[in-house]
């Protein structure tokens, strides 16, 4: 193999598995540090950079950065990275002044924005303090999107929401809520430079199954189920409730129907549980509430008599696998199951659905109605206008709308500037020893051997009665330290002199986790299976030095390294070294151009 | 710092034929300087120890003083361990063996443990074919009193304050042969391929085994000059031949085709397999190993690999016709056999 080209900043980036699968790449280790230190305020900050709504997203978001930690594949599970975000939130001090301060100079562009979720937020706080005059359209009374008409306030209090979306709309945003846009044609003859379409995957999806017209006045879609009940439109639910679906959406609306009055609520899905979209724990916390899961349940019927829904009727099904390991549900030959409902609430999904959008516009929408839409930056085939979010490709997260948010953000600022959008700023990336002496780092090296800390929950009689209380109260500081130091700080890298080695074997043998090797070089999979312990793991890279006196190299296995610091202080020439990586996605209007 | 070791470990690891990983077999954190070949040694006797299905309890390992007599901390910390008087190990081996025959004996020294202070019992131990692995970590200086040369130190080898040595030096391996060793080889503490092989064998051999190891101090002979510096012995080293271990168990599934291929077969119908380097050279031949060291030393090579072996003797226990039991297991009967037998004895003194 070549010898690894550590001066590209994507080879350290993926090394920190948990900030490299972050969307909006979180400096995840830096901030964690900052709380074990009681930095609440900086790891906000930090946060705040990145992902803009750090409140939010340390109680709601989707974290792909845990199931992509490197604690996971060293015990059982990965750091409660979102958890600790929460923390930072909840303990910080004074943010604001640490944020742009509006007024900001005008540079004389005007930017609208549709829909105000946390795409458009992004766009917005990015944009403004440039100068941009940000013009912010949402149908809605309040600012927020699916955050506010969607999660239900027992996982994200309305005023942790209001903060977070306040900060962005005290950046001098002019808002124009209860504004549905109608025609993006009549948007277009106005005088805004470029135009952000950031209107989310508004459209329930609806189940079609003989009784549906009969049965109208009790059978809800689930988002706008979702969003009546936020925006007290509906207080109540009868006491015997279906929820139809597997995802997280089945889950709020379950949850929020035992909130409303219903005792017996059951959530029925087609697929075999383990296949349900629902993240686990969103899994666990219906559990938690008394709601059972039926799976292998196919909806056939809502049975109404005399005008009034009494229930509905199920095939069971089994699911089959063909060779391809591809899943079909098969009738299981057993009868109907009837099961009583007052109330049914359909989450099958959602989807895009742009009416309001004419289709002489320049852009060009594929087979599907869905936007053609440029992955890197994001504008679509008319060049003043940019999607994100769920607009842009399907629902998502609120994470991937902020990601998007960030690089439309830039495409807008350098469209505005008459500069080329593919010419994207460089990462803002910093490499720093942290020796400070023989046997002395700078960071905290040891490991900790301390399994996942569970967070506290209020009580489920007082959560049940309340739809506003929140269930989940977060780490205390304790438990928070305790959780962040199990963090293994994977952006302290583990950084290799080949000139300095002596090829004396000590950080070979000291490895707690068997990492590195030194060997003749050879192709990668030859080298993978002639290492110390095999590199089985393909999507972790082999660090390969540059030839050594004897001809051999040094690899290192990236995949179970502890960032314990061992090797480099076993090192009797510092030719390894333990240097923190600091790798930071540049915002529109920061950086200088990568080229 | 990260005083203690982690406990994790890679989570493929496999185990052993006794359901242990590797991880069973070492020892505590090493306190030695950075950069050590004592220990690479000690990851290589782990190494061995797993790949070979000790039970740990069934050994016990020996040692005197210095940084080599102190590695026996850092590895098999399951299995017992004397930490003898310098240049003592082996009589205290000596009295180990004789209680309990039952236990793999596995000494470790150093150049000064072993070839000054202790050069009495060195050449006593193996006189007697005490069955044992004895290894000397040589890095030709004192390491643990700062560097002194020590016996194993080369003519006109330079220690770090730039002394050259004046005196001729002591070859541990050849002087081993010449007193009748019955397994000599001799490796360098960074090529483990080398060593764990050899340590493997030199276990099961059912006599005295020994392994000269060149181990480089980093801290004071590792300099420029010093002629058992990294450098220097990557340099000037020679195989006799690459080593396998095969254990007597597993199925033998070799190309008997290639000349330059030897195979040894040991007691217990092991085979150590040999791909031979050199062909002026039988290893169960005492005098071509005896020709070897010297022909390579006249070209200021260090020859390593198996260098002598020979199957046919007989240990101490063995000469001495001891019981065949460990002390602690012979019962009242054996060791009061009753007033006939004293009488008996007694006669036979008349
Ligand atoms: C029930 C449910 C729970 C969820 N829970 C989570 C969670 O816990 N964590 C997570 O990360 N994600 C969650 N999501 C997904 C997440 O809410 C979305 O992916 C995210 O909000 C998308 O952001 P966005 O900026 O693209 O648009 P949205 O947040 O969808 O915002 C779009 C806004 O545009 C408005 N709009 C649309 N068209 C027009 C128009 N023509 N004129 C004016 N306004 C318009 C809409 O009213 C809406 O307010 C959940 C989704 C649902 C349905
Ligand atoms: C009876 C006695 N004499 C002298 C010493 C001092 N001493 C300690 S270690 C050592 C030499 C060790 O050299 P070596 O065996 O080569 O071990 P190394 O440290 O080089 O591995 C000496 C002379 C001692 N501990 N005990
Ligand atoms: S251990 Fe820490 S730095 Fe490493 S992936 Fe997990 S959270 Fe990120
Ligand atoms: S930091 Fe070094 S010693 Fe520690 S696990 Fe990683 S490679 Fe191994
Ligand atoms: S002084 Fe020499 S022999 Fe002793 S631990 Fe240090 S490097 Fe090893
Ligand atoms: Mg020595």
């Amino acid at each position: 193999m070549e010898p690894t080209d550590i001066n590209n900043p994507e080879y350290f980036h993926k090394v920190v598995d948990c900030q490299n699968a972050c969307p909006a790449h979180t400096p995840v280790p830096e901030y964690i540090r900052l709380i074990a230190q009681e930095k609440y305020t900086e790891a906000y900050m930090i946060n705040w950079d990145s992902n803009v709504f750090p409140g939010v997203l340390g109680r709601t978001c989707d974290r792909p950065c845990e199931p992509a930690c490197r604690r996971g594949r060293v015990e059982e599970e990965p750091v409660a990275i979102c958890r600790l975000k929460r923390v930072a939130a909840d303990n910080k001090g004074d943010v604001k002044k640490h944020m742009p301060q509006a007024p900001f100079k005008s540079n004389n562009k005007k930017v609208a924005l549709i829909g105000a979720g946390p795409a458009s937020l992004t766009v917005a706080r990015d944009l403004a303090p440039l100068g941009y005059e940000i013009h912010l359209y949402d149908e809605q009374r309040l600012g927020g999107g699916f955050m506010r008409s969607q999660i239900p306030s027992f996982r994200l209090p309305e005023s942790v929401l209001n903060e977070e979306v306040n900060y962005i709309l005290d950046l001098g945003i002019h808002t124009h809520f209860n504004h549905y846009v109608k025609s993006l044609k009549e948007l277009l003859t106005k005088d805004y430079d470029a135009v952000f379409i950031g209107s989310g995957a508004p459209k329930g999806r609806d189940l079609n199954i003989p009784g549906r017209a009969e049965a109208s006045a009790n059978v809800h879609i689930g988002i706008n189920w979702l969003a009546n009940v936020a925006f007290e439109h509906i207080t109540k639910v009868g006491k015997k409730v279906i929820v139809l679906g597997g995802g997280n959406t089945a889950m709020d609306c379950c949850r929020t129907a035992r909130r409303l009055g219903g005792d017996e609520v059951k959530v029925v899905v087609r697929s075999p549980f383990a296949e349900m979209k629902a993240s686990p724990w969103e899994k666990e916390d219906a559990a938690h509430e008394d709601i059972p899961i039926i799976d292998n349940h196919v909806p056939k019927t809502f049975v109404v008599e005399n005008g009034v829904l009494k229930g509905m009727t199920f095939e069971k099904v089994k699911a089959e696998y063909d060779a391809q390991g591809k899943r079909k549900l098969v009738p299981a030959g057993e009868p109907d199951v009837f099961i009583e409902a007052d109330d049914v609430l359909i989450a099958i999904g959602q989807e895009n659905s742009f009416p309001w959008i004419e289709r002489d516009l320049g852009i060009e929408f594929d087979q599907w109605e869905m936007p053609k839409v440029d992955e890197l930056t994001f504008v679509s085939t008319n060049a003043k206008v940019f999607f994100g979010g769920d607009a842009a490709w399907g629902p998502k997260n609120v994470i991937t709308a902020v990601a998007h948010g960030h690089q439309a953000a830039i495409s807008i600022d350098l469209m505005c500037r008459g500069e080329s959008l593919t010419n994207r700023p460089a990462p803002h990336v910093n490499l720093v020893s942290q020796k400070m002496g023989i046997h002395e780092w700078a960071y905290d090296s040891a490991v900790v051997e301390d399994i996942r800390y569970a967070v506290p929950q209020a009580d489920k009689i007082l959560t049940l009665k309340d739809r506003k209380k929140e269930v989940e109260l977060g780490f205390d500081d304790k438990t928070a330290f305790k959780e962040a130091e199990r963090c293994l700080n994977c952006d302290v890298q583990t950084v290799f002199a080949a000139d300095k080695c002596i090829e004396c074997d000590a950080c070979m043998d000291i490895c707690p986790t068997s990492c590195i090797s030194f060997t003749e070089n050879a192709d990668e999979t030859d080298l993978r299976n002639m290492l110390k312990v095999p590199a089985t793991n393909l999507t972790q890279d082999l660090y390969v030095s540059d030839a050594l006196k004897t001809t051999r190299v040094m690899i290192k296995d990236e995949n179970v390294c502890l960032h314990c610091g061992l090797c480099a202080e076993r090192c009797p020439t510092s030719a390894w070294d333990m240097q923190k990586f600091f790798y930071n996605v540049t915002k529109a209007g920061k950086g200088c151009a990568s080229h | 710092m990260t005083y203690v070791r982690p406990k994790f470990r890679h989570p493929e690891l496999q185990k052993n034929k006794l359901g242990y990983t590797v991880d069973y077999y070492e020892g505590a954190l090493s306190t030695l300087c950075a950069g050590c070949g004592h220990d690479s040694i000690s990851a290589s006797i782990i190494q061995s120890a797993y790949e070979m299905n000790i039970e740990p309890h069934k050994l016990a390992k020996l040692s005197g003083i210095g940084c080599s007599s102190k590695t026996p901390a850092y590895f098999l910390s399951n299995s017992h361990g004397f930490n003898s008087v310098h240049g003592r190990m082996p009589s205290v081996a000596t009295g180990a063996n004789l209680a309990n025959r039952d236990l793999i004996y596995f000494g470790v020294s150093g150049d000064g443990d072993s070839a000054s202070i202790g050069m009495g019992q060195f050449v006593h131990v193996i006189r007697r074919n005490l069955n044992m692995t004895y290894i000397v970590m040589n890095n030709g200086c004192y390491g643990l009193t700062k560097g002194q040369d020590s016996a194993t130190a080369d003519q006109g080898s330079k220690n770090k304050s730039g002394n050259v040595n004046p005196f001729d030096s002591i070859d541990l391996a050849s002087l081993a042969i010449e007193l009748g060793a019955s397994f000599v080889a001799q490796s360098f503490s960074g090529d483990k391929s080398q060593l764990v092989p050899l340590i493997k064998a030199a276990m099961n051999h059912p006599g005295f085994a020994f392994i000269n190891v060149i181990s480089p101090c980093v801290t004071f002979n590792n300099n420029v000059g010093s002629t058992k510096s990294y450098d220097y012995v990557r340099e000037h080293i020679e195989a006799t031949s690459t080593i396998d271990f095969v254990p007597q168990m597993q199925e033998i599934n070799v190309d008997y085709g290639q000349g330059s291929k030897k195979h040894v077969t040991m007691h217990d119908g092991s085979l150590i397999e040999l791909r031979k380097l050199s062909d002026d050279w039988d290893p169960l031949d005492r005098q071509s190993a005896m020709n070897a060291i010297m022909n390579s030393k006249s070209k200021n090579e260090i020859l390593t690999g198996l260098l002598y072996m020979n199957q046919d003797v007989k240990d101490l226990h063995h000469t001495l016709n001891t019981t065949d039991k460990p002390l602690n297991t012979l019962t009242k009967k054996e060791l009061c056999p009753g007033s006939e037998m004293l009488k008996g004895i007694n006669a036979g003194l008349r």
